[in-house]
Protein backbone atom coordinates (compact mmCIF):
# COMPACT_ATOMS: atom_id res chain seq x y z
CA UNK A 1 0.00 0.00 0.00
CA UNK A 2 1.40 3.37 -0.93
CA UNK A 3 1.49 6.24 1.49
CA UNK A 4 -1.09 7.98 -0.62
CA UNK A 5 -3.44 5.10 -0.07
CA UNK A 6 -2.86 5.23 3.64
CA UNK A 7 -3.56 8.92 3.73
CA UNK A 8 -6.79 8.37 1.89
CA UNK A 9 -7.87 5.35 3.84
CA UNK A 10 -7.25 6.77 7.29
CA UNK A 11 -9.88 9.49 6.93
CA UNK A 12 -12.22 6.98 5.34
CA UNK A 13 -12.15 4.95 8.50
CA UNK A 14 -13.36 7.97 10.36
CA UNK A 15 -16.65 8.39 8.61
CA UNK A 16 -15.96 12.08 8.10
CA UNK A 17 -13.02 14.40 7.72
CA UNK A 18 -13.89 16.11 10.95
CA UNK A 19 -10.68 15.91 12.89
CA UNK A 20 -8.21 15.51 10.14
CA UNK A 21 -4.96 17.35 10.22
CA UNK A 22 -5.64 20.88 9.06
CA UNK A 23 -5.26 21.76 5.37
CA UNK A 24 -1.59 22.01 4.63
CA UNK A 25 -1.27 25.75 4.86
CA UNK A 26 -3.39 27.12 7.64
CA UNK A 27 -3.56 30.83 8.04
CA UNK A 28 -4.19 31.46 4.36
CA UNK A 29 -7.81 31.91 5.10
CA UNK A 30 -9.69 33.04 2.05
CA UNK A 31 -7.19 32.93 -0.73
CA UNK A 32 -9.33 31.02 -3.21
CA UNK A 33 -12.48 32.56 -4.60
CA UNK A 34 -15.88 31.17 -3.76
CA UNK A 35 -16.07 31.49 0.02
CA UNK A 36 -19.23 33.60 -0.08
CA UNK A 37 -20.90 31.38 -2.68
CA UNK A 38 -20.14 28.03 -1.07
CA UNK A 39 -20.85 29.31 2.43
CA UNK A 40 -24.16 30.72 1.25
CA UNK A 41 -25.24 27.53 -0.48
CA UNK A 42 -24.10 25.23 2.33
CA UNK A 43 -25.56 27.27 5.17
CA UNK A 44 -28.87 27.92 3.41
CA UNK A 45 -29.27 24.27 2.44
CA UNK A 46 -28.45 23.03 5.94
CA UNK A 47 -30.87 25.48 7.52
CA UNK A 48 -33.71 24.59 5.15
CA UNK A 49 -33.18 20.85 4.85
CA UNK A 50 -31.68 19.88 8.22
CA UNK A 51 -32.05 22.52 10.94
CA UNK A 52 -35.56 23.81 10.30
CA UNK A 53 -37.35 20.42 10.29
CA UNK A 54 -35.41 19.33 13.40
CA UNK A 55 -36.33 22.57 15.15
CA UNK A 56 -39.98 22.19 14.17
CA UNK A 57 -40.21 18.78 15.80
CA UNK A 58 -38.33 19.82 18.93
CA UNK A 59 -40.65 22.82 19.22
CA UNK A 60 -43.62 20.50 19.06
CA UNK A 61 -42.12 18.34 21.81
CA UNK A 62 -41.33 21.35 24.02
CA UNK A 63 -44.87 22.59 23.62
CA UNK A 64 -46.07 19.40 25.35
CA UNK A 65 -44.54 20.39 28.67
CA UNK A 66 -42.48 18.11 30.86
CA UNK A 67 -45.29 16.17 32.66
CA UNK A 68 -47.03 15.29 29.40
CA UNK A 69 -43.74 14.42 27.73
CA UNK A 70 -42.78 12.19 30.63
CA UNK A 71 -46.18 10.50 30.70
CA UNK A 72 -45.80 9.57 27.03
CA UNK A 73 -42.19 8.42 27.04
CA UNK A 74 -42.56 6.41 30.26
CA UNK A 75 -45.77 4.60 29.31
CA UNK A 76 -45.49 0.81 29.66
CA UNK A 77 -45.92 0.31 25.92
CA UNK A 78 -43.11 2.78 25.18
CA UNK A 79 -40.82 1.19 27.75
CA UNK A 80 -41.31 -2.28 26.36
CA UNK A 81 -40.64 -0.86 22.88
CA UNK A 82 -37.34 0.65 24.13
CA UNK A 83 -36.36 -2.62 25.69
CA UNK A 84 -37.12 -4.64 22.55
CA UNK A 85 -35.35 -2.11 20.32
CA UNK A 86 -32.23 -1.65 22.43
CA UNK A 87 -31.74 -5.29 23.39
CA UNK A 88 -32.20 -6.43 19.79
CA UNK A 89 -29.82 -3.75 18.54
CA UNK A 90 -27.25 -4.79 21.14
CA UNK A 91 -27.53 -8.43 20.08
CA UNK A 92 -27.16 -7.44 16.42
CA UNK A 93 -24.12 -5.29 17.26
CA UNK A 94 -22.46 -8.17 19.16
CA UNK A 95 -23.08 -10.57 16.27
CA UNK A 96 -21.70 -8.09 13.77
CA UNK A 97 -18.76 -7.38 16.06
CA UNK A 98 -17.63 -10.99 15.72
CA UNK A 99 -18.69 -11.55 12.12
CA UNK A 100 -17.38 -8.16 11.00
CA UNK A 101 -14.02 -8.71 12.62
CA UNK A 102 -13.77 -12.16 11.04
CA UNK A 103 -14.60 -10.80 7.58
CA UNK A 104 -12.25 -7.82 7.90
CA UNK A 105 -9.43 -10.09 9.05
CA UNK A 106 -9.90 -12.64 6.30
CA UNK A 107 -10.28 -9.99 3.58
CA UNK A 108 -7.14 -8.10 4.64
CA UNK A 109 -4.85 -10.94 5.67
CA UNK A 110 -5.36 -13.66 3.12
CA UNK A 111 -5.50 -14.16 -0.60
CA UNK A 112 -8.07 -16.74 -1.61
CA UNK A 113 -10.43 -17.45 -4.50
CA UNK A 114 -13.69 -15.50 -4.36
CA UNK A 115 -12.21 -12.80 -2.17
CA UNK A 116 -13.43 -9.95 -4.35
CA UNK A 117 -16.92 -11.39 -4.45
CA UNK A 118 -17.09 -11.57 -0.66
CA UNK A 119 -15.71 -8.03 -0.45
CA UNK A 120 -18.45 -6.85 -2.80
CA UNK A 121 -21.13 -8.80 -0.96
CA UNK A 122 -20.24 -6.95 2.25
CA UNK A 123 -21.71 -3.81 0.68
CA UNK A 124 -24.97 -5.55 -0.16
CA UNK A 125 -26.87 -4.53 3.00
CA UNK A 126 -26.20 -0.85 2.24
CA UNK A 127 -26.99 -1.15 -1.45
CA UNK A 128 -30.10 -3.30 -1.07
CA UNK A 129 -33.25 -1.37 -0.12
CA UNK A 130 -34.31 -2.34 3.39
CA UNK A 131 -37.76 -3.41 2.20
CA UNK A 132 -36.13 -5.91 -0.17
CA UNK A 133 -33.96 -7.20 2.67
CA UNK A 134 -37.06 -7.55 4.85
CA UNK A 135 -38.93 -9.46 2.15
CA UNK A 136 -35.96 -11.78 1.62
CA UNK A 137 -35.51 -12.48 5.33
CA UNK A 138 -39.18 -13.08 6.11
CA UNK A 139 -39.35 -15.51 3.19
CA UNK A 140 -36.13 -17.32 4.14
CA UNK A 141 -37.06 -17.74 7.79
CA UNK A 142 -40.79 -18.34 7.30
CA UNK A 143 -42.06 -21.88 8.00
CA UNK A 144 -41.85 -22.75 4.29
CA UNK A 145 -38.60 -20.87 3.67
CA UNK A 146 -35.14 -22.28 2.94
CA UNK A 147 -34.00 -21.65 6.52
CA UNK A 148 -37.38 -21.89 8.19
CA UNK A 149 -37.85 -25.49 7.02
CA UNK A 150 -34.80 -26.43 9.07
CA UNK A 151 -35.22 -24.08 12.03
CA UNK A 152 -38.95 -24.27 12.72
CA UNK A 153 -38.98 -28.07 13.35
CA UNK A 154 -36.09 -27.48 15.77
CA UNK A 155 -38.33 -25.10 17.70
CA UNK A 156 -36.51 -21.94 16.58
CA UNK A 157 -39.06 -19.37 15.43
CA UNK A 158 -37.55 -16.33 13.79
CA UNK A 159 -40.48 -14.63 12.10
CA UNK A 160 -42.92 -12.78 14.35
CA UNK A 161 -40.42 -13.06 17.21
CA UNK A 162 -37.65 -10.95 18.67
CA UNK A 163 -35.10 -13.16 16.95
CA UNK A 164 -36.48 -11.89 13.65
CA UNK A 165 -35.86 -8.29 14.72
CA UNK A 166 -32.29 -9.20 15.60
CA UNK A 167 -31.78 -10.94 12.25
CA UNK A 168 -33.14 -7.94 10.33
CA UNK A 169 -31.06 -5.47 12.35
CA UNK A 170 -27.90 -7.58 12.02
CA UNK A 171 -28.33 -7.87 8.25
CA UNK A 172 -28.88 -4.17 7.58
CA UNK A 173 -26.00 -3.00 9.79
CA UNK A 174 -23.48 -5.66 8.79
CA UNK A 175 -21.01 -3.54 6.77
CA UNK A 176 -20.12 -1.08 9.55
CA UNK A 177 -17.61 -3.17 11.51
CA UNK A 178 -15.98 -4.61 8.39
CA UNK A 179 -15.58 -1.22 6.76
CA UNK A 180 -14.20 0.54 9.83
CA UNK A 181 -11.75 -2.22 10.80
CA UNK A 182 -10.51 -3.08 7.29
CA UNK A 183 -8.45 0.08 6.58
CA UNK A 184 -6.87 0.09 10.05
CA UNK A 185 -5.93 -3.56 9.72
CA UNK A 186 -4.39 -2.85 6.31
CA UNK A 187 -2.21 -0.16 7.89
CA UNK A 188 -0.63 -2.49 10.45
CA UNK A 189 2.76 -3.41 8.99
CA UNK A 190 3.50 -7.09 8.56
CA UNK A 191 6.77 -6.73 10.53
CA UNK A 192 4.95 -5.77 13.72
CA UNK A 193 3.51 -9.26 13.91
CA UNK A 194 6.74 -10.75 12.66
CA UNK A 195 8.60 -9.11 15.54
CA UNK A 196 6.10 -10.38 18.09
CA UNK A 197 6.32 -13.87 16.63
CA UNK A 198 10.12 -13.85 16.72
CA UNK A 199 9.97 -12.76 20.34
CA UNK A 200 8.08 -15.96 21.03
CA UNK A 201 4.46 -14.88 21.04
CA UNK A 202 1.87 -17.49 20.16
CA UNK A 203 -0.56 -16.61 17.34
CA UNK A 204 -3.24 -15.94 19.95
CA UNK A 205 -0.91 -13.61 21.85
CA UNK A 206 0.00 -11.79 18.64
CA UNK A 207 -3.68 -11.19 18.04
CA UNK A 208 -4.73 -10.23 21.56
CA UNK A 209 -1.65 -8.22 22.57
CA UNK A 210 -0.56 -6.67 19.27
CA UNK A 211 -3.37 -6.56 16.74
CA UNK A 212 -6.39 -6.09 18.99
CA UNK A 213 -5.13 -2.97 20.81
CA UNK A 214 -4.34 -1.37 17.45
CA UNK A 215 -7.75 -2.00 15.94
CA UNK A 216 -9.77 -1.52 19.12
CA UNK A 217 -10.80 2.14 18.51
CA UNK A 218 -11.91 1.41 14.95
CA UNK A 219 -13.62 -1.78 16.04
CA UNK A 220 -15.52 0.00 18.81
CA UNK A 221 -16.54 2.75 16.40
CA UNK A 222 -17.86 0.12 14.03
CA UNK A 223 -19.85 -1.61 16.75
CA UNK A 224 -21.35 1.70 17.96
CA UNK A 225 -22.29 2.70 14.40
CA UNK A 226 -23.85 -0.72 13.94
CA UNK A 227 -25.84 -0.37 17.18
CA UNK A 228 -27.02 3.12 16.18
CA UNK A 229 -28.13 1.97 12.76
CA UNK A 230 -29.93 -1.03 14.26
CA UNK A 231 -31.90 1.19 16.67
CA UNK A 232 -33.26 3.20 13.76
CA UNK A 233 -33.89 0.31 11.39
CA UNK A 234 -37.48 0.17 10.22
CA UNK A 235 -37.96 -1.20 6.72
CA UNK A 236 -36.46 -4.64 7.22
CA UNK A 237 -37.91 -5.08 10.72
CA UNK A 238 -41.56 -4.42 9.85
CA UNK A 239 -41.55 -7.27 7.36
CA UNK A 240 -40.25 -9.91 9.71
CA UNK A 241 -41.32 -8.82 13.19
CA UNK A 242 -45.07 -9.33 13.05
CA UNK A 243 -45.43 -6.11 15.03
CA UNK A 244 -47.14 -7.39 18.18
CA UNK A 245 -47.34 -4.68 20.88
CA UNK A 246 -45.13 -5.52 23.85
CA UNK A 247 -43.61 -8.45 21.97
CA UNK A 248 -42.08 -7.35 18.70
CA UNK A 249 -42.92 -3.66 18.57
CA UNK A 250 -39.85 -1.48 18.09
CA UNK A 251 -39.78 2.27 18.84
CA UNK A 252 -39.85 3.28 15.16
CA UNK A 253 -42.95 1.20 14.63
CA UNK A 254 -44.66 2.63 17.72
CA UNK A 255 -44.03 6.13 16.34
CA UNK A 256 -45.51 5.06 13.03
CA UNK A 257 -48.59 3.65 14.77
CA UNK A 258 -49.06 6.85 16.80
CA UNK A 259 -48.93 8.88 13.57
CA UNK A 260 -51.52 6.60 12.03
CA UNK A 261 -53.77 7.23 15.05
CA UNK A 262 -53.20 10.99 14.59
CA UNK A 263 -51.69 11.03 18.08
CA UNK A 264 -49.11 13.64 17.10
CA UNK A 265 -47.89 14.59 20.60
CA UNK A 266 -46.96 10.96 21.29
CA UNK A 267 -45.20 10.66 17.92
CA UNK A 268 -43.22 13.84 18.57
CA UNK A 269 -42.19 12.79 22.08
CA UNK A 270 -41.07 9.29 21.04
CA UNK A 271 -39.26 10.63 17.98
CA UNK A 272 -37.43 13.04 20.27
CA UNK A 273 -36.26 10.10 22.40
CA UNK A 274 -34.90 8.35 19.29
CA UNK A 275 -33.28 11.58 18.15
CA UNK A 276 -31.62 12.02 21.55
CA UNK A 277 -30.14 8.52 21.39
CA UNK A 278 -28.91 9.30 17.89
CA UNK A 279 -27.13 12.43 19.13
CA UNK A 280 -25.58 10.54 22.04
CA UNK A 281 -24.18 7.96 19.60
CA UNK A 282 -22.97 10.69 17.24
CA UNK A 283 -21.14 12.28 20.17
CA UNK A 284 -19.74 8.89 21.19
CA UNK A 285 -18.45 8.09 17.71
CA UNK A 286 -16.80 11.51 17.52
CA UNK A 287 -14.99 10.78 20.79
CA UNK A 288 -14.00 7.36 19.47
CA UNK A 289 -12.68 8.86 16.26
CA UNK A 290 -10.53 11.30 18.23
CA UNK A 291 -9.21 8.28 20.17
CA UNK A 292 -8.54 6.43 16.95
CA UNK A 293 -6.60 9.32 15.43
CA UNK A 294 -4.48 9.66 18.56
CA UNK A 295 -3.74 5.97 18.15
CA UNK A 296 -2.93 6.37 14.49
CA UNK A 297 -0.53 9.22 15.31
CA UNK A 298 1.21 7.19 18.01
CA UNK A 299 1.64 4.10 15.91
CA UNK A 300 3.20 6.07 13.08
CA UNK B 1 28.62 -19.66 -6.95
CA UNK B 2 25.97 -19.03 -9.45
CA UNK B 3 22.40 -19.15 -8.35
CA UNK B 4 20.05 -20.67 -10.80
CA UNK B 5 16.95 -18.50 -10.65
CA UNK B 6 14.78 -21.51 -11.25
CA UNK B 7 16.15 -23.20 -8.13
CA UNK B 8 15.67 -20.25 -5.81
CA UNK B 9 12.34 -20.80 -4.17
CA UNK B 10 10.11 -17.81 -4.49
CA UNK B 11 9.63 -15.89 -1.29
CA UNK B 12 6.37 -17.12 0.17
CA UNK B 13 3.53 -14.69 -0.20
CA UNK B 14 2.74 -13.84 3.41
CA UNK B 15 -0.88 -13.40 2.45
CA UNK B 16 -1.27 -16.88 1.09
CA UNK B 17 -3.01 -18.75 3.89
CA UNK B 18 -0.73 -21.44 5.27
CA UNK B 19 -2.02 -22.69 8.57
CA UNK B 20 -5.11 -24.75 9.23
CA UNK B 21 -6.41 -21.88 11.34
CA UNK B 22 -6.21 -19.56 8.35
CA UNK B 23 -8.13 -21.96 6.15
CA UNK B 24 -10.63 -22.46 8.96
CA UNK B 25 -11.25 -18.72 9.20
CA UNK B 26 -11.60 -18.42 5.45
CA UNK B 27 -14.04 -21.33 5.42
CA UNK B 28 -16.09 -19.70 8.16
CA UNK B 29 -16.11 -16.42 6.22
CA UNK B 30 -17.31 -18.25 3.08
CA UNK B 31 -20.02 -20.00 5.03
CA UNK B 32 -21.27 -16.90 6.84
CA UNK B 33 -21.06 -14.59 3.83
CA UNK B 34 -22.87 -17.20 1.79
CA UNK B 35 -25.63 -17.84 4.31
CA UNK B 36 -26.11 -14.26 5.48
CA UNK B 37 -25.50 -12.26 2.30
CA UNK B 38 -25.54 -14.37 -0.85
CA UNK B 39 -28.56 -16.59 -0.10
CA UNK B 40 -30.99 -13.67 0.57
CA UNK B 41 -29.87 -12.04 -2.68
CA UNK B 42 -30.26 -15.26 -4.64
CA UNK B 43 -33.66 -15.90 -3.08
CA UNK B 44 -34.95 -12.51 -4.26
CA UNK B 45 -33.68 -12.86 -7.81
CA UNK B 46 -34.59 -16.54 -8.18
CA UNK B 47 -38.10 -16.05 -6.83
CA UNK B 48 -38.61 -12.90 -8.88
CA UNK B 49 -37.86 -14.75 -12.11
CA UNK B 50 -39.08 -18.20 -11.07
CA UNK B 51 -42.12 -18.17 -13.27
CA UNK B 52 -40.22 -16.83 -16.23
CA UNK B 53 -39.37 -13.45 -17.62
CA UNK B 54 -42.86 -13.09 -19.07
CA UNK B 55 -44.57 -13.29 -15.68
CA UNK B 56 -41.92 -11.00 -14.22
CA UNK B 57 -42.56 -8.37 -16.89
CA UNK B 58 -46.32 -8.74 -16.53
CA UNK B 59 -45.96 -7.96 -12.84
CA UNK B 60 -43.70 -5.01 -13.48
CA UNK B 61 -46.07 -3.38 -15.98
CA UNK B 62 -48.99 -3.53 -13.57
CA UNK B 63 -50.10 0.13 -13.55
CA UNK B 64 -49.44 0.63 -9.82
CA UNK B 65 -46.01 -0.95 -9.90
CA UNK B 66 -45.10 0.90 -13.08
CA UNK B 67 -46.14 4.17 -11.48
CA UNK B 68 -44.07 3.33 -8.39
CA UNK B 69 -41.03 2.72 -10.61
CA UNK B 70 -41.66 6.02 -12.37
CA UNK B 71 -41.91 7.87 -9.06
CA UNK B 72 -38.77 6.24 -7.68
CA UNK B 73 -36.77 7.15 -10.78
CA UNK B 74 -38.18 10.68 -10.67
CA UNK B 75 -37.09 11.06 -7.03
CA UNK B 76 -33.57 9.99 -7.95
CA UNK B 77 -33.48 12.42 -10.91
CA UNK B 78 -34.57 15.30 -8.69
CA UNK B 79 -32.60 14.51 -5.54
CA UNK B 80 -29.21 13.27 -6.73
CA UNK B 81 -28.18 16.40 -8.74
CA UNK B 82 -29.21 18.71 -5.88
CA UNK B 83 -27.19 16.75 -3.35
CA UNK B 84 -24.24 16.55 -5.73
CA UNK B 85 -24.31 20.36 -5.89
CA UNK B 86 -24.62 20.65 -2.14
CA UNK B 87 -21.84 18.11 -1.60
CA UNK B 88 -19.42 20.00 -3.84
CA UNK B 89 -20.22 23.34 -2.19
CA UNK B 90 -19.93 21.91 1.32
CA UNK B 91 -16.69 20.04 0.60
CA UNK B 92 -15.14 23.10 -1.05
CA UNK B 93 -16.14 25.26 1.89
CA UNK B 94 -14.91 22.86 4.56
CA UNK B 95 -11.62 21.93 2.91
CA UNK B 96 -10.53 25.24 1.36
CA UNK B 97 -11.27 27.80 4.07
CA UNK B 98 -10.80 28.32 7.77
CA UNK B 99 -13.66 30.11 9.45
CA UNK B 100 -15.45 30.31 12.76
CA UNK B 101 -18.22 27.80 13.28
CA UNK B 102 -16.69 25.25 10.93
CA UNK B 103 -17.01 22.42 13.46
CA UNK B 104 -20.67 23.23 13.98
CA UNK B 105 -21.24 23.27 10.25
CA UNK B 106 -19.60 19.86 9.85
CA UNK B 107 -21.78 18.51 12.63
CA UNK B 108 -24.86 19.72 10.77
CA UNK B 109 -23.65 18.07 7.57
CA UNK B 110 -23.30 14.79 9.48
CA UNK B 111 -26.62 14.89 11.34
CA UNK B 112 -28.81 13.19 8.70
CA UNK B 113 -26.60 10.10 8.94
CA UNK B 114 -27.50 9.56 12.56
CA UNK B 115 -31.21 10.38 12.32
CA UNK B 116 -33.23 7.21 11.89
CA UNK B 117 -35.54 7.00 8.85
CA UNK B 118 -38.81 7.24 10.78
CA UNK B 119 -37.58 10.30 12.67
CA UNK B 120 -36.49 11.89 9.37
CA UNK B 121 -40.07 11.54 8.18
CA UNK B 122 -41.53 12.79 11.46
CA UNK B 123 -39.48 16.01 11.53
CA UNK B 124 -40.81 16.96 8.09
CA UNK B 125 -44.33 16.17 9.18
CA UNK B 126 -43.95 18.64 12.04
CA UNK B 127 -42.65 21.31 9.71
CA UNK B 128 -44.98 21.11 6.71
CA UNK B 129 -47.82 18.86 7.90
CA UNK B 130 -51.25 20.03 9.04
CA UNK B 131 -50.02 19.80 12.65
CA UNK B 132 -46.68 21.33 11.77
CA UNK B 133 -44.97 24.66 12.25
CA UNK B 134 -45.62 25.92 8.73
CA UNK B 135 -48.84 23.93 8.28
CA UNK B 136 -51.22 26.87 8.88
CA UNK B 137 -49.17 29.09 6.57
CA UNK B 138 -49.25 26.52 3.77
CA UNK B 139 -52.97 26.02 4.29
CA UNK B 140 -53.52 29.76 3.88
CA UNK B 141 -52.02 29.62 0.43
CA UNK B 142 -53.81 26.35 -0.25
CA UNK B 143 -50.51 24.53 -0.63
CA UNK B 144 -50.05 20.94 0.32
CA UNK B 145 -46.63 19.35 0.62
CA UNK B 146 -47.12 16.36 2.91
CA UNK B 147 -48.53 13.21 1.30
CA UNK B 148 -47.52 14.49 -2.14
CA UNK B 149 -44.48 13.74 -4.27
CA UNK B 150 -42.87 16.93 -2.93
CA UNK B 151 -42.70 15.38 0.51
CA UNK B 152 -40.91 12.36 -0.98
CA UNK B 153 -38.36 14.66 -2.61
CA UNK B 154 -37.82 16.64 0.60
CA UNK B 155 -37.21 13.68 2.93
CA UNK B 156 -34.98 12.05 0.31
CA UNK B 157 -32.95 15.26 0.14
CA UNK B 158 -32.60 15.17 3.91
CA UNK B 159 -31.68 11.49 4.18
CA UNK B 160 -29.05 11.55 1.42
CA UNK B 161 -27.63 15.05 1.87
CA UNK B 162 -24.31 13.91 3.43
CA UNK B 163 -23.45 11.19 0.89
CA UNK B 164 -21.50 13.23 -1.67
CA UNK B 165 -19.91 15.52 0.93
CA UNK B 166 -18.71 12.47 2.89
CA UNK B 167 -16.80 11.18 -0.14
CA UNK B 168 -15.37 14.53 -1.17
CA UNK B 169 -14.27 16.01 2.16
CA UNK B 170 -11.52 13.48 3.02
CA UNK B 171 -10.23 13.48 -0.56
CA UNK B 172 -10.15 17.25 -0.97
CA UNK B 173 -8.67 17.66 2.51
CA UNK B 174 -5.87 15.33 1.56
CA UNK B 175 -5.27 16.92 -1.85
CA UNK B 176 -4.98 20.38 -0.32
CA UNK B 177 -5.60 23.61 -2.16
CA UNK B 178 -2.20 24.02 -3.86
CA UNK B 179 -3.41 23.08 -7.36
CA UNK B 180 -6.20 25.62 -7.14
CA UNK B 181 -3.89 28.28 -5.73
CA UNK B 182 -1.43 27.70 -8.56
CA UNK B 183 -4.24 28.10 -11.09
CA UNK B 184 -5.31 31.28 -9.32
CA UNK B 185 -1.82 32.73 -9.50
CA UNK B 186 -1.77 31.94 -13.21
CA UNK B 187 -4.84 34.10 -13.60
CA UNK B 188 -7.67 31.57 -13.67
CA UNK B 189 -11.02 32.67 -12.34
CA UNK B 190 -13.18 30.69 -9.94
CA UNK B 191 -15.19 28.93 -12.61
CA UNK B 192 -12.08 27.95 -14.56
CA UNK B 193 -10.41 26.67 -11.40
CA UNK B 194 -13.40 24.53 -10.60
CA UNK B 195 -13.92 23.05 -14.07
CA UNK B 196 -10.29 22.56 -15.04
CA UNK B 197 -8.51 21.86 -11.74
CA UNK B 198 -10.86 20.73 -8.99
CA UNK B 199 -13.38 18.67 -10.95
CA UNK B 200 -10.83 16.46 -12.75
CA UNK B 201 -9.23 15.76 -9.35
CA UNK B 202 -12.45 14.74 -7.65
CA UNK B 203 -14.52 13.28 -10.49
CA UNK B 204 -14.37 9.62 -9.44
CA UNK B 205 -15.07 10.32 -5.79
CA UNK B 206 -17.91 12.58 -6.90
CA UNK B 207 -19.41 9.87 -9.06
CA UNK B 208 -18.95 7.39 -6.23
CA UNK B 209 -20.83 9.64 -3.83
CA UNK B 210 -23.57 10.12 -6.42
CA UNK B 211 -23.92 6.34 -6.89
CA UNK B 212 -24.33 5.82 -3.14
CA UNK B 213 -26.75 8.75 -2.92
CA UNK B 214 -28.77 7.32 -5.80
CA UNK B 215 -28.97 3.86 -4.19
CA UNK B 216 -30.26 5.34 -0.96
CA UNK B 217 -32.87 7.54 -2.65
CA UNK B 218 -34.18 4.54 -4.57
CA UNK B 219 -34.29 2.33 -1.50
CA UNK B 220 -35.46 4.72 1.21
CA UNK B 221 -38.40 3.22 3.04
CA UNK B 222 -39.00 4.54 6.57
CA UNK B 223 -38.84 8.28 5.94
CA UNK B 224 -40.85 8.05 2.73
CA UNK B 225 -43.50 5.84 4.32
CA UNK B 226 -44.15 8.53 6.96
CA UNK B 227 -44.58 11.48 4.60
CA UNK B 228 -45.83 9.99 1.34
CA UNK B 229 -49.13 8.66 2.62
CA UNK B 230 -48.45 5.67 0.34
CA UNK B 231 -51.38 6.51 -1.88
CA UNK B 232 -51.64 3.76 -4.48
CA UNK B 233 -50.79 4.90 -7.96
CA UNK B 234 -49.92 8.39 -6.68
CA UNK B 235 -47.31 8.63 -3.94
CA UNK B 236 -46.11 5.06 -3.69
CA UNK B 237 -42.45 4.46 -4.38
CA UNK B 238 -41.14 1.04 -5.35
CA UNK B 239 -40.01 -0.02 -1.83
CA UNK B 240 -43.42 0.98 -0.44
CA UNK B 241 -45.09 -0.89 -3.28
CA UNK B 242 -43.24 -4.06 -2.22
CA UNK B 243 -44.75 -3.82 1.25
CA UNK B 244 -48.17 -3.14 -0.19
CA UNK B 245 -48.05 -6.13 -2.52
CA UNK B 246 -46.70 -8.32 0.26
CA UNK B 247 -49.53 -7.30 2.59
CA UNK B 248 -52.00 -8.00 -0.24
CA UNK B 249 -50.54 -11.55 -0.42
CA UNK B 250 -49.39 -10.81 -3.96
CA UNK B 251 -46.06 -12.53 -3.36
CA UNK B 252 -45.17 -12.83 -7.06
CA UNK B 253 -45.72 -9.13 -7.59
CA UNK B 254 -43.71 -8.27 -4.47
CA UNK B 255 -40.79 -10.41 -5.59
CA UNK B 256 -40.88 -9.02 -9.13
CA UNK B 257 -40.56 -5.50 -7.72
CA UNK B 258 -37.95 -6.63 -5.18
CA UNK B 259 -35.80 -8.39 -7.76
CA UNK B 260 -35.77 -5.23 -9.86
CA UNK B 261 -34.37 -3.34 -6.88
CA UNK B 262 -31.99 -6.20 -6.05
CA UNK B 263 -30.52 -6.08 -9.56
CA UNK B 264 -30.05 -2.32 -9.16
CA UNK B 265 -28.27 -3.01 -5.87
CA UNK B 266 -25.89 -5.45 -7.57
CA UNK B 267 -25.22 -2.84 -10.25
CA UNK B 268 -24.52 -0.30 -7.51
CA UNK B 269 -21.99 -2.63 -5.86
CA UNK B 270 -20.21 -3.27 -9.16
CA UNK B 271 -20.07 0.46 -9.95
CA UNK B 272 -18.91 1.16 -6.40
CA UNK B 273 -15.99 -1.25 -6.60
CA UNK B 274 -14.97 0.07 -10.03
CA UNK B 275 -15.05 3.66 -8.79
CA UNK B 276 -13.24 2.72 -5.58
CA UNK B 277 -10.39 1.43 -7.71
CA UNK B 278 -10.39 4.60 -9.80
CA UNK B 279 -10.22 6.87 -6.75
CA UNK B 280 -7.28 4.91 -5.37
CA UNK B 281 -5.14 5.00 -8.49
Amino acid sequence: MTSLDTAREAPRAVAFGTRLPKARKPGRRHLLPGFGLTFGITALYLVLIVALPLAAMLLKTFSLGWPEFWRIVSSPRAISAYWITFSSAAAAAVFNGFFGLLLAWVLVRYEFPGKRIIDGLVDLPFALPTAVAGLALVTLFGPAGWYGQILVPLGVTVTHAQLGIIVAMAFTSLPFVVRTVQPVLEDIPEDVQEAARLLGATPFQVFSRVILPLILPAFTTGVVLCFARAIGEFGAVVFIAGNLPGMTEIVSLLIFIRLDEHNYPAAAALATVLLATAFVTLFLTNLLQAWQLRYADKSR
Amino acid sequence: MQINPADASLPADPRRPQSAVAWGLIGLAYLMAGAVLLVPLLLIVVTGFREGVGVYLANIVEPETLHAIFLTVLAAIVVVPINVGFGIAAAWLVTRYEFRGKRLLITFIEIPFSVSPIVAGVIYLFLYGGQGLLGPLLAQFDLKLMFTVWAIFLVSLFVTSPFVARELIPLMQQQGGEDEEAALSLGANGRQIFWHVTLPNIRWALLYGAVLCNARVIGEFGAVSVVSGAIRGQTNTLPLQIELLFNDFNVTGAFAAASTLALLAVLTIVLKSVLERKTRH
